[in-house]
Formats: C-alpha cells, structure tokens, sequence
C-alpha cells in the first residue's frame, strides 16, 4: 500500500487542475462567452456532476471491473457517506459556529470540517464495505448482486425511520438519541451547508483516478483481475482471494463515500432515502459496463457522457429517457465489451492507429 | 478517412455550430420567459402532465389577451422525473440558460425543496402550487405556495371525520417513503386526539408494495370506525381493493395525494363512501371556476380538470398578476409583489397570502357516491391558526 502513496507530483498537480477549475468555472450570473458556447453556472453545474460520477464509476470499477464481483450496492455506500457527513457538517456547524450556514470562501474554518466531514464519510463507508464484503467470500454472481441490492434497500427503510433534521432552535431541548436521528426520514437531510465547489469535487474525482489507475498497475491490481480471470487458479497460485475481494469493497465503497459526501453538500442536492436507490446502483453499474469492465478511461469516459446526455437530450421532454435507453442498447450491440472492454484508451488499437497516423495539415483553417 | 473529407467535415461541424450559437443569442429579450418544472414522467406522471395543461392553459390565456407589460409570454417546461437531482438541474439549467424570471412548480415537496433551494441562491422568484409540506416555503422569502400546508389538510380530514361521520376511532395507514405522507400521518393523529378521537393503530407500508394483508388484518382487529390513508392514488388504489377482499367496510380517508382520474381506474367500487380532502371540487358553482372548467374540457377532449391542474393554472395566474402589479420582471420586486397577493380571485378560491408565503384556503371534502366523487363538506382553516 505504500506504493500507493508514491509520487507526490501527479496529487499535486490534480489539485492545482480543480484549483484552476473552481477558479475559472463561472458561478451565481457570471458567464463566459465563447462564440460558440455560453458558458455559465449551469454548465458548472453538471460539471461538478460529471466529477461525482466520475468518483462514484471508476470506484465501483474495482469491484464491479477488476475483481469480477456484481454489486448493486454502490448507491448504498453513497448513501452512508452523504448521511455521515451531512451529519457532522449540519451537527458541527451548529455546535461549534452556533448555526449551518455555508461560510464564504474555499479556505475556512467551515471548509476544515468539510474535509473532516469527507474523510469520516470515507471512512464509515469502508467499514461498512468491509461488512458487506464478507458475504462475497462464500457468493458468486447472482447471489452477490442480490445480497448488495439487500444491504442498499435495508439502509434506505432505515433512513426512511429518521427523525426530521433539528435547527439551531431546536436542538437545545432535544435528546442525545434525537440529535442522532436527526437525519430527516424520507424528506430527505435538508439544511445542510453546501460546502462543495469544483475545487473539492475534482481534487477528489482526479486523485480517485490517479489511485485507482496505480491501484490497476500494480501488484494488487494483478490480484484482483486474477481473481476476475478464473478465482480457483488465482488462489491456487497463492493469491489471498478473500482477503482481496473485502479489499476490493472496502477502497470502492471509501471512495464512494466521499463522492456521496461531496453529493450531500452539491447546492440543490437533497439527500433522501429514496433516491439513493438501487436504480442509481444501477446507473454506475451501466458506466462501468459501458466505459468496459476494468478501463479506467472507459469509466471516466462513461461518466462524462453519461452525465451530459440525459442534460443535453433535455429538450425532448418527457422522451428523452427513451432516446437515452435506445442510445444505451445500440451501443451494447455495438460494441458488446464497452468503449475499451479492459484497455486504457491510449491501449486500444484503433485510438492508437489514429494518432500515429493523424498527418499535421488536419488541423482545419 | 481522406484528409480532405475531414477538413470538410470539421468546417461544415463548427458553421453548423455556429449558426445554432447565433440563433440561440437573437431569440432575447423581446418575451418575458417562465420556467415550469415538473415530474412528467415517473410514478406521479400524472401530477406532472396535470400541471402542465394547467400551466400552459393560463399562459396562452395571457398571450391572447395580448401579454403582459406589453410583451408576449414565452413557457418552458422540464421533466424532473420525480428526481430532486433532476429537479434542481432542471432549475438550474432554466435560470442560467433560458433567463426565466420566475418558476413554477413543483408538486412533490421533495423536489419543490430542491428546487426551491437553487431558486433561493439565485434569487429568482417561485411559486409552488401544490406542494403542501410547512418547510418548502420555511426561510426562503423567493419561495411561495397557492395551496393550504399539511398541518391543516390533517387538521380538516380529522374535523370531517369526528364532526361529520361520527368516527371516534381511526386507523392509520401510511407510506413511510414519502415525507408527504408520514407529515401527514402525524398533523392528523394530533388533530384527532384533539377533538377528542383515539387513533387504533398506525401501520406503515413502503410505496410500490403489492400486498398489504399484515397490515390490513391488524387495522381489523382494532375495530376501527375509519382508516386514514394519506398516500399516493396508486397505491391508496391497491389498498382499497384489498381492504374491501379482507372484508372491512368501514369509510376510507385520504388528502389530496388521491386526486388523480386513475384511483377510481384501479380501485373502482371498492372506494364506495370513502372521502379525500382536496383543494377543489368540480362541483363548486362558482362562475369563474365553471368557465375554466368548461375550457378545460374543450381543450382536451372532455377530461375533468384534477385539482394539480387547476392550482397549476391559479399558481400562472397569481405570477402574471404580481408581475402587472409590480410592473416589472425584475426579481426582488416581482417577489416582493407575489408575497402582497391578496384576495386574488383564483378558480380554487380566493388566495391570499400570509407573512410565510403560504395560502390560506378552505379545504373541500369529496365523497365517492354513484361511480363519481361528489362534493361532501367544506372545511375552513381554524380561526387560532397562524
């Protein structure tokens, strides 16, 4: 795991991008004019959308592409993380600066509990990835998926059984047990301070990649596609299948309690029950399946596109979702392995022959 | 690909491109633009398409009518899904991208908190019509309702039933997936105990359930005089047909979550002398409500306005008469103006907002009788009430 840690640089530089993003990306009515594309607040809206599921896909790619095993409980993992630290920011918040409003600026005191918030996020959902990856030990396939669709539903009749979420006012006459509880039912956690901006969503959304992709490199990474290939060679070759599939749902469910976490705190998110369901479980397992199992870009590229189509096929109103399954299915008979089945795009054949080949006069007048 | 085919292709990409850029920047400035959001597609489509008729039926009134401050309206409409992310991306995309001065919608109070968060940070001005949890409107002065809040809408159901059907005991059966429905079931025990009422039992289901036997044969052993059911008409269908299998009789009680044409698709006879509190009746005589109702009707082939239809079209018309009065779109008037609304004559009744931007208006009691829901009882807000 050290190995992991290696290399300072690329996090560095990962952090100046969203740094560089949140600096430029337009927000409240300012815009830029490009000519050919307006860019205002909204587009920076489902920019940070694109950096959320860009977490949320290439973590589910570690258990759903490299490691072999279905799940269907990412959204649950989401959930926690939104759950947890929604609860520390909004609780905090008012504990120790006395009310839940968002403060202004990247660098606050308010901003400290955030990433507080997001690692407590990370953290939970590990633990809970952990639990949850101890049935795989003994599942395979089908019975995985269904007890990671299990666990995701379970959580969200819990959810639903919440107290509604205390103000400042209320919490002085409320009970311990109530202000634990106070995670809003099937309203949802409102009030929480919207703390996420481009610059804490992509700082995550790229460093995710950066790990996940030296995660796939390396000696560990090995094992879990060992175990994807054919799991009885793999542990005949000394591989320790069961401690790497825990592992496996462990990381992705860290990160996918982060990426919840920024979702909590996305301004117009709210976190319910209900909309943590397995169908966006569901929604990640298509980006993987899409982008191809075990591509790192694939997922990337699926969360991007992912994220944009619905947005731009807006106007078609209500038959936009039928344009957007008709757009899913072509392309599953097209190209049946996803964008790059297990490739990095820089692998793929065709990507390479097309820019060795590309001849300098293309660059049009 | 020949280097020259992708030349073409690139510059004939970019004109293209262009052109739609240069289309998109002339269509300004000479309509005032409002921004409609609502679930069109999704479990509670029907809310969603409701609204929009309603909607766009007081729009093109006001076209007709010539505008309004000399400008033609121009209504754009998105699909939320009943999705909150869907719905503040809705929001966002009409503030930021088509300019609306104003936004109405939406049904579901989760996603009217959603949106009505975006609208907040953007300081646009909007107008919920049928969204009836207290906290939509709770700190957040751009936000407004047409439409009594769920405190009373329990409070008026237990009034009807304790006063009017005698009913000493209730049951309650509740959807604890949706925030409306488990508000709901607490405004209404506390209203029954109240006026002197016991509740027997409360029992939960989850929506999208089949089967409701468990729950239903615990009711029946309470002995009830009625049941309380505040869900949505899907599944308040199923469970009347199975409450009638298991051989209760007794009344059912509902809200306005009830108000669609399919309930009676679904439950049909099994509904016989059950009774939901709504916003309106079709059977009001009042002239300005008959007129619209007759419009309606002419509009789309013979179909019964429901109440989401009717509050959609009061909750355009409170907007444009706030935007005549204040004179201007600009958003911290126009809201200022929508917040002074008083005893606007809407089809639903008069509307008058209060100082927490929530109207405040008598609820109807209808009653299933012959294959039809018939008006029953009229309830008006108590008078201690803030």
């Amino acid at each position: 795991m050290v190995a992991l840690l290696r290399g300072f640089y690329p996090y560095a530089i990962a952090i100046l991008i969203a740094f560089v993003m949140y600096k430029v990306m337009p927000v409240g009515a300012e815009k830029i004019d490009l000519g050919i594309l307006q860019i205002n607040s909204f587009f920076t809206k489902v920019t940070g959308a694109i950096g959320i599921a860009i977490i949320m896909a290439v973590s589910l790619n570690i258990v759903n592409g490299y490691t072999g095993q279905f799940s269907l409980g990412h959204a649950g993992f989401m959930a926690i993380g939104a759950y947890t630290s929604a609860w520390i920011t909004h609780y905090g918040s008012i504990h120790f600066f006395g009310n839940a409003n968002a403060m202004e600026g990247l660098f606050t005191k308010g901003s400290a509990l955030f990433v507080a918030s997001l690692l407590a996020a990370g953290l939970v959902s590990a633990l809970f990835g952990y639990l949850v990856g101890l049935p795989s030990l003994r599942l395979r396939g089908d019975y995985l998926a269904i007890v990671t669709l299990g666990f995701g539903e379970i959580l969200r009749a819990l959810l639903n059984q919440t107290q509604p979420v205390l103000d400042e006012f209320d919490i002085e006459e409320a009970t311990r047990g109530e202000i634990f509880t106070g995670l809003g039912g099937a309203l949802g956690f409102s009030g929480v301070p919207k703390y996420s901006n481009l610059f804490w969503v992509w700082s995550v959304a790229i460093i995710t990649v950066i790990i996940c992709y030296r995660l796939k490199q390396s000696i560990h990474g090995k094992a879990f596609l060992s175990i994807r290939e054919n799991e009885i060679a793999a542990e005949a070759m000394g591989v320790p299948t069961t401690h790497y599939k825990v592992a496996a749902f462990a990381i992705a469910a860290f990160f996918a309690g982060v990426g919840g976490a920024l979702f909590a705190h996305t301004l117009g998110n709210i976190v319910s029950p209900n909309e943590m369901n397995y169908q966006r479980s569901i929604d990640f397992v298509i980006m993987v399946v899409l982008g191809g199992m075990g591509s790192i870009s694939g997922s990337v590229i699926a969360a991007v596109a992912l994220t944009i189509l619905p947005e731009s096929l807006r106007e078609f109103s209500e038959y936009r979702m039928i344009v957007y399954a008709i757009l899913l299915i072509v392309f599953m008979i097209v190209r049946p392995d996803g964008i790059f089945g297990i490739r990095e795009f820089w692998e793929v054949k065709w990507i390479r022959r097309l820019f060795r080949r590309t001849p300098k006069e293309t660059h049009a007048p | 690909m020949s280097a020259a085919v992708r030349r073409i292709t690139v510059a004939a990409a970019m004109v293209a491109g262009l052109a739609v850029a240069t289309m998109a920047a002339h269509a300004a400035d000479d309509t005032i633009k409002i921004g409609h959001y609502a679930s069109k597609t999704g479990p509670e489509a029907t809310f969603g398409q409701s609204s929009d008729k309603g909607v766009k039926m007081a729009i093109d009134e006001a076209n007709n009518a010539g505008g309004v401050l000399g400008k033609k309206l121009e209504l754009i409409t998105y699909d939320t899904q009943g999705k909150s992310a869907e719905a503040s991306n809705a929001v966002t995309r009409l503030i930021n991208n088509d300019h609306v001065v104003a936004l109405l919608g939406e049904v579901a109070s989760s996603l009217s908190l959603a949106g009505g968060e975006i609208a907040q940070a953007n300081g646009i001005p909007m107008i919920t019509h049928a969204s009836t949890n207290p906290k939509v409107t709770q700190g957040r002065d751009m936000v407004f309702r047409v439409c009594f809040i769920d405190p009373f809408q329990g409070y008026a159901v237990a009034k009807f039933a304790t006063d009017n059907l005698k009913a000493k005991k209730i049951a309650i059966l509740y959807d604890q997936g949706q925030a409306y429905s488990v508000g709901l079931r607490k405004d209404f025990s506390k209203a029954v105990k109240q006026l002197g009422g016991t509740i027997t039992t409360e029992q939960s289901y989850t929506g999208g359930d089949q089967d409701f036997s468990a729950q239903l044969t615990t009711i029946r052993e309470g002995q009830p005089d009625a049941i309380f059911i505040p869900g949505y008409y899907t599944d308040v269908g199923n469970i009347a047909l199975q409450v009638r299998k298991l051989g209760i009789t007794v009344p059912l009680l509902g809200t306005d979550g009830w108000d669609s044409a399919k309930l009676k698709e679904i439950a049909g006879d099994a509904l016989k002398d059950c009774y939901y509190s709504n916003h309106y009746t079709p059977e009001d005589p009042r002239p300005e409500l008959q007129a619209f109702i007759k419009k309606f009707k002419e509009l789309h082939n013979g179909e019964t306005p429901d109440a989401m239809a009717v509050l959609a079209y009061d909750g355009a018309n409170v907007l444009l008469d706030a935007m005549k009065r204040a004179n201007t779109t600009e958003p911290k008037a126009l809201a200022k103006a929508i917040g002074e609304t008083k005893g606007f004559k809407g089809v639903t009744g008069t509307i008058t907002l209060d100082e927490n931007r929530n109207a405040k208006k008598p609820a109807v009691i209808l009653q299933m009788k012959d294959g039809e829901w018939r008006y029953a009882a009229s309830i008006a807000p108590p008078a201690d009430e803030k």
